[in-house]
């Protein structure tokens, strides 16, 4: 089955098309800068650096509910 | 896990850690059946296939105010509660709320093209989301460029709660101006006007784009709670620095003291 989208096509697309790239750069952006962030406490952990509570501040605890 | 529990930034880190992959999962299959049923979808007897731009345009137009919504929520809670995770979630949302709200306009002036003739209108509507565009952006500025994170969090939230006025501006300049673009035919008094051949792809398509925007602001909340434990090892990371190096110089002069006596 083909899908027809007539002579406005190009303006159908191009919107479906802009949608795709920010949501895809949206996505990009949340899973580069968790990397970075993950990255920099990981270095400043290793640099002797750490949280008053002496826990490391990538992981999480497990919850308990 | 109650929600006063979720006040601790480390277990809201543990909530979103184990919450995010199964709302990641639900946004792709909600967003893959809203697709396929946009893509089905018949022609409008008027528009032609130009109404499949709506799926797209009219949830992303529901989510930029929606998202300005939440942030002014949170804006309450920075100023009035003082909750620790208010301004993480309004300084979170912005550029996502920002991403929609410019898709809105987009998608809009592309429908606009071939239905209206133009791109672009100076109308009420047009102009109030327009507006609601720049305030992101000035939000966003607003939080980069006051250095001091609590300082930033109030006056953030003092302008989120005053741009939130624009809310009801952009929801009921059709009804107020005369403008190009149409009144309300969903939410409205009376119910929807449109037909289920496009009311039904649109609102799984609203939904999806709403799980979205759950999804990435959860994400972006786990991140910026990571920069705030970043930026607080610097700062102690810094102190800890100067603190030595001050020890190390007056060491240094009460040995030359010495020395010299």
């Amino acid at each position: 089955m083909t899908m027809s989208l007539g002579p406005y096509a190009s303006f159908i697309v191009t919107s479906y098309a802009a949608a795709g790239i920010v949501v895809a750069l949206l996505i990009g952006w949340v899973i580069i800068d968790y990397r970075n962030q993950t990255a920099r406490l990981r270095e400043l952990e290793r640099s002797g650096v750490t949280r008053r509570s002496g826990r490391s501040a990538v992981d999480t605890p497990r919850t308990t509910t | 896990m109650s929600l006063i529990d979720l006040a601790n930034p480390t277990r809201f880190l543990a909530l979103s850690a184990r919450v995010l992959p199964w709302l990641a999962a639900a946004t792709i299959i909600l967003l893959g059946i809203g697709l396929y049923q946009s893509a089905l979808a018949p022609d409008d007897y008027q528009q032609g296939a130009t109404v499949k731009i709506m799926f797209i345009h009219v949830p992303n137009a529901w989510l930029s105010m929606f998202v300005w919504g939440v942030m002014s929520v949170a804006s309450l809670g920075t100023l009035v509660w003082r909750h620790p995770l208010a301004d993480v979630a309004a300084k979170a949302a912005a550029p996502i709320g920002a991403s929609f709200t410019f898709l809105a306009l987009l998608t809009g002036s592309l429908w606009g093209r071939p239905m209206w003739g133009t791109y672009w209108e100076w109308d009420a509507r047009l102009t109030s989301v327009l507006i609601l565009f720049l305030m992101y952006l000035g939000l966003m500025a607003l939080w980069r460029a006051v250095e001091d994170p609590s300082r930033a969090a109030r006056a953030a939230a003092v302008l989120t709660l005053v741009g939130a006025l624009n809310l009801p501006i952009i929801k009921f300049s059709v009804d107020w101006w005369n403008t190009l673009h149409q009144p309300a035919s969903v939410m409205r008094m009376g119910g929807s006007t449109l037909d289920k051949a496009f009311l039904i792809p649109l609102l799984v398509m609203a939904v999806a784009f709403t799980l979205l925007f759950v999804t990435l602001h959860l994400a972006a909340m786990r991140n910026e709670i990571l920069r705030r434990r970043v930026r607080s090892l610097q700062m102690m990371q810094a102190s800890r620095v100067a603190f030595s190096s001050e020890v190390g110089t007056g060491s240094r002069q009460e040995s030359a003291s010495k020395g010299a006596a």
